[in-house]
């Protein structure tokens, strides 16, 4: 059962007190010696609301003695490329933690977002979307994991203008890469005790490319005799989304179509500002919001401070899982379902009024 | 709600003072469908006539051979017809499994040049999803985009897919797009796009929007990048007027909105087509398995039948019948079974005909 499932209830199960519940593990986690030595993490604050909730981070991160340390680097949505010093360190640590990078919209730049993920071939992107317990939504056991392809697609980059007045845009789908989605989204599913996968597709219009995609994962499917695995078209897909969203588990997706299902799932869970997510290929992985990168929030949030915390807290927590640190993590999500679950501080978009710094200060002071 | 309706009534003047016993019949096309397509064609007939609306239907049925003038089922008679009689009402039809023809969908839309599908989602008050106070239009551009067909296989394993936007498909959808907010007093047009991704195509697509909308000062106009607008959507549908977007982000916005209202058996849809054609159509399926029985939910079809009454202009037939509609799936008393209730299409239609 998944370790956030069974928090849950102890969470939900305690009466709300100001110190969180001990944690209940069965068998320790035993490190080798030498796993405590602090590693490096190199830090994107990047635009909009970004440099206010990487600051969150570090501030809890530091307030946990977490074993890790920030190298820090400027990137902003509007430059060219992303600077190779950062590149460098992203090589050179494995691990990145990035605040979102907002595109200009039709100002000639090719998102930084997309240049960041196709240059590490960071090709799977993940989103988990679930009911926080305390968070009204309109849906209840919302648990879904969405599983995008994160590299082809829509997202070629590659228009042209045939003749004045009309565009033409290339959408790429290869085997390769429709195989190696499915096979981590398989991998995923049954390295974290997940019973179903669900391929989203539009076959019946686009029949060679998202056939292509069907077929990768209709093989994959067939090493994984345990897993449960059906496919839906994209539109019905997202009605089923608003109105019965307890039937999905694992989402594999090509690129667009994950985009939009993503947004919608943590849409329906309490919004792309409080859903973690990351980005992974096989030798890097960068953790970011969830849903939305892009997205970098109005001009108003970031004056009055005022953004939403909890999708990188939990994404940073997701990190120190990554980087084997499970005790870290635990500390940081018990201590973030604690304060959203007491309800008194909330962001606007949960349906609050506080500040980015009074979401920290609760938030470590639940620390354990 | 009921300032919705009044501001219709307010800005189509045209029809005060038309007579309605001394006007002369009005043409409609009217393809049943299969399934359940003729029983609900059937309701709609009987619920036309209660309310005394001065249309003569020209009933045609999908063929059970190629047509070789259309290369479908459809035959050549059935869309002259629609040309002709420029408005059409459409049930639900099963595109019969097979190669060498074209969908009857496809089809229609190629024939007609039909450039726009509009779907107007309001919450029905009455019938309980958990979004009250869903009223949004969502007007999607339906020849080009994503949906061009034209896909090949570069070399084994390496599959490419055309996506074409044209300014003249785009202005046109826009144009479309205004001219409808104005005529049904609605207040914001929001274009839907991803041109951050996908700067040259949707560019093209947003900047026609900006040309039209300044056209029509009066109106709100914003541009909405389509994961917000999927995440507000969800989370908040009230925030949402009229949206305008390009062919596969309108497919997928249109059927979530649908589901925000209760599905696609609630849904009404029409289709633009150029020289002002309109087809109203039922998006749902044909539902073989209720066929014949006499238990199929006729809403859809209803609902976008009065979107063609309005589209003709007869606004206040329209009023009517949709507030019948409303009311009698408000009161609760008669509903079919996908509504939660046991009546039959029969019962529900009589019910509708009494609230008239």
């Amino acid at each position: 059962m998944s370790r956030l499932r069974a928090l849950r209830r102890l969470v939900s199960s305690a009466a709300v007190s100001p110190t969180p519940p001990p944690l209940a593990r069965s068998v320790t986690y035993m490190p080798r010696p030498g796993d405590g030595a602090p590693r490096a993490v190199t830090l994107i604050s990047g635009d909009g609301i970004g440099p206010l909730v990487t600051d969150a981070v570090e501030q809890v991160m530091s307030a946990m003695h977490a074993p890790i340390y920030f190298e820090r680097y400027e990137v902003h949505g509007d430059m060219n490329r992303v600077p190779d010093e950062v590149m460098e360190s992203i090589k050179k640590n494995k691990v990145c933690l990035k605040g979102g990078l907002r595109t200009p919209v039709g100002g000639g730049v090719s998102s930084l977002n997309v240049q960041l993920r196709r240059e590490l071939d960071l090709y799977a992107s993940l989103v988990n979307c679930f009911n926080l317990p305390g968070l009204p939504t309109r849906h209840e056991d919302v648990d879904i994991v969405v599983i995008r392809e994160n590299t082809e697609g829509e997202y070629s980059g590659l228009e042209h203008e045939v003749v004045p007045g009309v565009v033409e845009s290339l959408k790429v789908i290869t085997k390769f890469c429709s195989e190696r989605i499915a096979n981590y989204a398989f991998e995923y599913a049954y390295l974290n005790n997940r019973k179903k996968v669900t391929a989203v597709h539009k076959a019946n219009i686009m029949k060679l490319a998202d056939g292509l995609f069907l077929e990768s994962c209709r093989e994959v499917a067939s090493k994984y005799p345990s897993i449960k695995y059906n496919e839906i078209i994209v539109d019905n897909c997202c009605m089923q989304l608003v109105s019965k969203p307890e039937q999905f588990d694992v989402m594999v997706t090509p690129n667009l179509y994950g985009n939009l299902v993503a947004n919608t799932a943590a849409g329906i869970a309490g919004g792309t500002g409080a859903m973690p997510g990351g980005n992974v290929g096989a030798d890097h992985a960068v953790f970011e919001q969830g849903a939305s990168a892009g997205n970098v929030g109005k001009e108003s949030i970031v004056e009055q401070k005022k953004a939403n915390p909890v999708a990188l807290l939990l994404s940073s927590a997701m990190m120190l899982r990554h980087l084997q640190f499970p005790s870290f993590a635990d500390r940081l999500e018990t201590a973030v379902e604690c304060v959203i679950s007491e309800g008194r501080v909330r962001t606007k978009d949960l349906g609050g009024d506080s500040t980015t710094q009074e979401v920290v200060d609760a938030v470590i002071a639940n620390l354990d | 709600m009921a300032s919705r309706i009044l501001r219709q009534l307010i800005d189509n003047r045209q029809v005060v003072g038309r007579g309605f016993c001394s006007q002369a019949p009005i043409r409609a096309t009217l393809f049943p469908g299969d399934g359940i397509g003729p029983e609900i064609a059937d309701s709609v007939k009987e619920v036309f006539n209660a309310a005394d609306v001065p249309i003569e239907w020209e009933e045609h049925y999908v063929g059970t051979e190629i047509d070789p003038r259309t290369q479908s089922f459809l035959t050549w008679e059935s869309l002259e017809s629609v040309r002709r009689n420029r408005v059409g009402l459409k049930g639900p039809m099963a595109t019969p499994i097979g190669k060498g023809h074209r969908s009857l969908n496809l089809t229609l839309r190629k024939e007609l040049n039909l450039y726009a599908n509009v779907r107007p989602c309001y919450s029905l008050p009455g019938y309980k999803t958990r979004y009250d106070d869903v009223d949004l239009i969502t007007i999607r551009e339906n020849t080009e985009g994503e949906y061009s067909g034209l896909e090949h296989q570069v070399v084994r394993g390496v599959v490419e897919s055309l996506k074409i936007i044209t300014r003249q498909a785009s202005l046109r959808v826009a144009e479309y797009a205004f001219h409808y907010a104005k005529t049904h007093g609605r207040q914001r047009v929001s274009a839907i796009h991803k041109a951050n991704i996908m700067q040259k195509t949707d560019g093209l697509f947003l900047k026609c929007c900006r040309e039209v909308a300044e056209k029509y000062p009066e109106i709100t106009y914003e541009e909405v990048v389509i994961d917000n607008c999927c995440m507000m959507l969800v989370k908040n549908p009230a925030l949402f007027d009229v949206l305008v977007m390009p062919n596969l982000y309108g497919d997928i916005i249109s059927d979530l909105c649908a589901g925000l209202i209760g599905g696609l058996g609630l849904t009404p849809s029409c289709n633009i087509g150029e020289g002002g054609i309109a087809l109203a159509e039922a998006v749902h399926g044909s539902a073989p398995d209720i066929a014949g029985k006499n238990l199929a939910n006729p809403t859809a079809l209803l609902l976008s039948s009065v979107m063609m009454l309005r589209h003709l202009n007869l606004t206040d037939k329209a009023t009517r019948i949709q507030d019948a509609i409303i009311n009698t799936i408000a009161e609760g008393k008669y509903r079919t079974a996908d509504l939660g209730g046991s009546s039959t299409t029969s019962e529900f239609t009589k019910a509708i005909c009494d609230h008239l």
